[in-house]
């Protein structure tokens, strides 16, 4: 099939903890938080306050600039707090959770509703946030037609959830969230399927999408490197991208018209104990988690989502919106003598040949969140491209954002990353610098700049 | 080693802001990243890395260069051995390099760290480890007899206008240890070049035996009236010998088996590129060969592959070129970029008498052009990449 694409690039970081393909338990939180931070270029403005009672699917708070965008609970109880940080804004909207969870009914969607009508529906529901538009990863606008919508069937990041496990079960809701999305697009909707499990997976019963398979190694599943691979964003364009995951709690919506947020989230890492999947609502506590992580050796660092791309959170924080994954490793705040000199680190991992990990390919290790190094200059600048199955210069883009020279950031590709598709390279830097919080700026900058 | 630890922690407050020494502050750091690891953690962005960092990157550079050096040491010895027909033996021969060698280090090393000390301390940045290599390539590059207080001005000159101006390793246009050479080279022609400045203690002319000359095979080369590569038989430069080292030129330039050891290290730990060697090569035996197709002169008829084992060539490729701040960064760059190297040093070998060689000034003129080829090579790159995308239609 012509639609077969081998990415030669790229790394799996070999970190331990990969989750058991099994549900070991349903958590029922105490409490859940809808973290506005989760989404980009969203300014809230709260439609609710402390003491309120809502439902699943009852609306916390919209966008200041979009005021159809709405954001909703996903379950029943009591707003409990609103946390705010530096300069008022807005962290968190906690809700005290009631023991069963009562939902906002929405009237199902018709079979042959109109485009305005299925967008209406998805915002009155709190669905619109799922979709993501490329350039810049932001929530698109409501009367934008993408010109494609690209799904991607796997996640190939380190320890990432297995998506054929995770959702199948989900089929139908996919399907039937495929069917309203296709309405929207004046394009195709690409499913993009793992070569590695092509034949088995559930996503390849999907009706009326067209198929890519993607063969290599991480980044090979994120949507921004399928979509540079199947068809580019060009100047100008919008396409967008939607999580399988939220795709099927969409799906669900449109059928039932009930939000039903809650999804099956791989517990991973070197210090998860029983690394498997627990069932959850969006936004839950992970203090129901705290007998799975492992605190026997130093304190962890607890991340919402996976080792490159994750939020730090506290260990009674509260899961992403985005993210279906949890991962519990060391921190690593200890001193090691003369590391850097030693022949071997039998330890440590490392891409270059420099050390000799790539003798044990099939190892394992137990990683920690120490940087291994001190900021520096760029000195090695071939490193980056070996892990970045795209066709660009990931060290020129990412000196355009430093120098905020908006051309040539539009020159060296700003339209087909965001930053987890340059998260390897931030991890192979040997300068140890923060690739990803500058494409961030960068993109920032092109939002302020271009809107 | 706890008690090391459990030191440095407890003197570590002094040195930071307001404290006694807060001056020091970068002295400090550097001193103690050296002996640890550092224990920040991730606070952005990824939250695991990679264990290399550039201190491992350039102790793996530092040690290509080890074979280079012992053997430099060694030969110093016996160059100065043959010149006053002595009947030393091989660890008098060492030792006597090493006298000779270990000065050029020591100035080599506290001008340069101490510049780099001073500069970071002024920015409040962290030592960069750029110099650890600069410092070491430095005496390897330069004649044995190069008096210290010139080599002096020459790391300084080459540190702080190569380098620190333009905000330090990782921003400099021209490779600094190469920058340093250039300067002695035009400042101090005496000392650089001619038949006397490549042995030991040959300058100075005392209790050298008749007929002992000094000269590299370069020179002869440049001047030979008849067959190069006879004449250099005749005075004992057999192409084994210029490939195995045993014969007068800069400290570490003259053994090509210590010197492909060293490309072995560096292709392997993925820090040199091969490339920019091979194109080198191919660059300097295209030149040589067209040399062969013209003739006419006795140089010009010298087979190419002479050109790859005499004088700083080998070095210059695999140590210099190959430096991955100052070479071209695009993949295609970097086959132009080696290419123009090689020929360029074989151009100059060959077209130019009053340059013996050419290394020295290929490198630095296509550091300079670098940024240049790169940027053709990414436009080139970009407009046939939207080409195509436009013709997909889509």
């Amino acid at each position: 099939m012509s639609n077969y694409i081998h990415l030669r690039k790229g790394l799996d970081i070999p970190i331990e903890g990969k989750a058991e393909a099994r549900i070991s338990k349903t958590i029922v939180p105490d409490i859940v938080a809808v973290k506005p931070t989760d989404f980009r270029g969203v300014t809230p403005k709260l439609l609710v306050k402390e003491g309120d009672t809502v439902k699943a699917g009852t609306a916390l708070f919209k966008d200041k600039l979009r005021p159809e965008i709405l954001f909703v609970s996903p379950c029943s109880g009591t707003v409990e707090a609103i946390v705010r940080g530096e300069k008022r804004k807005l962290l968190e909207i906690r809700v005290k959770a009631d023991k069963e969870t009562e939902y906002e009914k929405f009237p199902v969607l018709e079979a042959n509703a109109s485009r305005e009508q299925i967008v209406d529906h998805l915002l009155k529901g709190g669905m619109w946030p799922v979709l993501k538009q490329r350039p810049y990863g932001t929530i698109p606008n409501i009367n934008d037609v993408p010109r494609d919508i690209f799904i991607s069937a796997f996640n190939s990041a380190p320890l990432a959830a297995d998506l054929s496990f995770v959702l199948k079960d989900e089929i139908d809701n996919i399907q039937a969230g495929i069917d309203v999305l296709s309405k929207l697009t004046s394009g195709k909707i690409h499913v993009s399927l793992n070569a590695d499990e092509e034949a088995a997976t559930p996503f390849r019963n999907l009706k009326g999408v067209v198929f890519h398979t993607f063969k290599g190694m991480h980044p090979a599943g994120n949507a921004g490197v399928q979509i540079h691979h199947i068809a580019p964003v060009r100047k100008g364009e919008t396409v967008w991208t939607v999580d399988m995951h939220l795709l099927a709690v969409l799906g669900n919506f449109v059928k039932t018209g009930i939000c039903k947020m809650e999804k099956t989230v791989a517990v991973t890492g070197p210090r998860a104990l029983n690394a498997s999947y627990v069932r959850m609502p969006f936004g839950s506590c992970v203090s129901g988690l705290s007998e799975m992580f492992d605190k026997s050796n130093g304190h962890i660092r607890v991340i919402s989502g996976n080792v490159l791309t994750g939020e730090k959170i506290a260990e009674d924080g509260f899961l992403g919106f985005f993210d279906n994954q949890i991962t519990a490793l060391e921190e690593g705040d200890k001193y090691e003598m003369l590391g850097w000199a030693k022949v071997v680190r039998p330890k440590k991992f490392s891409f270059s040949h420099s050390y000799f990990s790539w003798m044990c390919p099939k190892k394992r290790y137990d990683m920690d969140t120490n940087i291994n190094g001190g900021v520096r200059a760029f000195v090695v600048s071939d490193v980056y491209s070996k892990v970045l199955p795209m066709d660009l210069y990931p060290v020129y883009l990412i000196k355009a954002c430093l120098a905020q020279d908006i051309d040539k950031m539009e020159k060296f590709g700003i339209y087909e990353v965001i930053e987890e598709d340059l998260a390897l390279c931030e991890y192979v830097c040997p300068s140890k610098i923060e690739i990803q919080e500058i494409l961030s700026g960068g993109i920032n900058l092109m939002l302020k700049e271009m809107a | 080693m706890n008690g090391l630890r459990n030191y440095i922690d407890k003197i570590k407050p002094n040195f930071e802001k307001g404290g006694k020494f807060g001056f020091l502050h970068s002295t400090f750091d550097a001193f103690e990243s050296f002996l640890y690891v550092p224990n920040t953690v991730t606070a952005k962005g990824s939250h695991v890395r990679d264990c290399v960092d550039l201190k491992r990157i350039m102790i793996i550079v530092v040690l290509a260069l080890v074979p280079s050096l012992l053997f430099g040491i060694w030969n110093v010895g016996y160059q100065h051995n043959l010149a006053i027909g002595g009947d030393w033996g091989f660890w008098r021969m060492v030792g006597y390099g090493i006298l000779q060698v270990l000065p050029l280090y020591l100035v080599s090393y506290i001008v340069g760290l101490g510049i780099e000390f001073i500069s970071a301390q002024i920015r409040g940045h962290e030592v960069n480890e750029g110099y650890l290599v600069s410092g070491m390539i430095i005496p390897l590059i330069v004649p044995i007899d190069v008096p210290l207080w010139m080599l002096a001005l020459a790391v300084a000159f080459a540190v702080i206008l190569g380098k620190e101006v333009f905000g330090g390793t990782g921003m400099n246009i021209w490779n600094p240890a190469l920058l340093c050479r250039a300067f002695l080279f035009f400042s101090y022609p005496s000392k650089m070049s001619g038949d006397t400045v490549w042995v030991a203690g040959l300058g100075k002319g005392e209790g050298i035996v008749d007929g002992f000359s000094g000269a590299t095979p370069l020179s002869y080369a440049t001047g030979a009236q008849t067959n190069v590569a006879d004449t250099l038989n005749s005075v004992g430069y057999s192409l084994w010998d210029m490939f195995a080292g045993w014969i007068p030129g800069s400290v570490g330039e003259t053994s090509k088996i210590a010197i492909l050891i060293g490309a072995v290290i560096l292709i392997w730990a993925g820090i040199a590129s091969w490339k920019v060697m091979l194109s080198s090569v191919a660059g300097a035996l295209f030149v040589g060969f067209l040399g062969n197709l013209i003739g006419g002169t006795p140089y010009l008829e010298l087979p190419a592959y002479y050109h790859l084992v005499m004088g700083g060539f080998a070095f210059g490729t695999v140590f210099m070129a190959t430096d991955p701040v100052t070479s071209a960064q695009t993949e295609a760059g970097k086959w132009i970029y080696g290419f123009l190297i090689g020929a360029l040093t074989v151009t100059v070998r060959l077209f130019n008498p009053g340059y013996a060689e050419g290394m020295m000034l290929a490198i630095l003129l296509m550091n300079t052009f670098a940024p240049l080829i790169d940027h053709y090579v990414i436009d080139f790159s970009i407009s046939r990449r939207n080409k195509r995308i436009k013709s997909l239609n889509y």
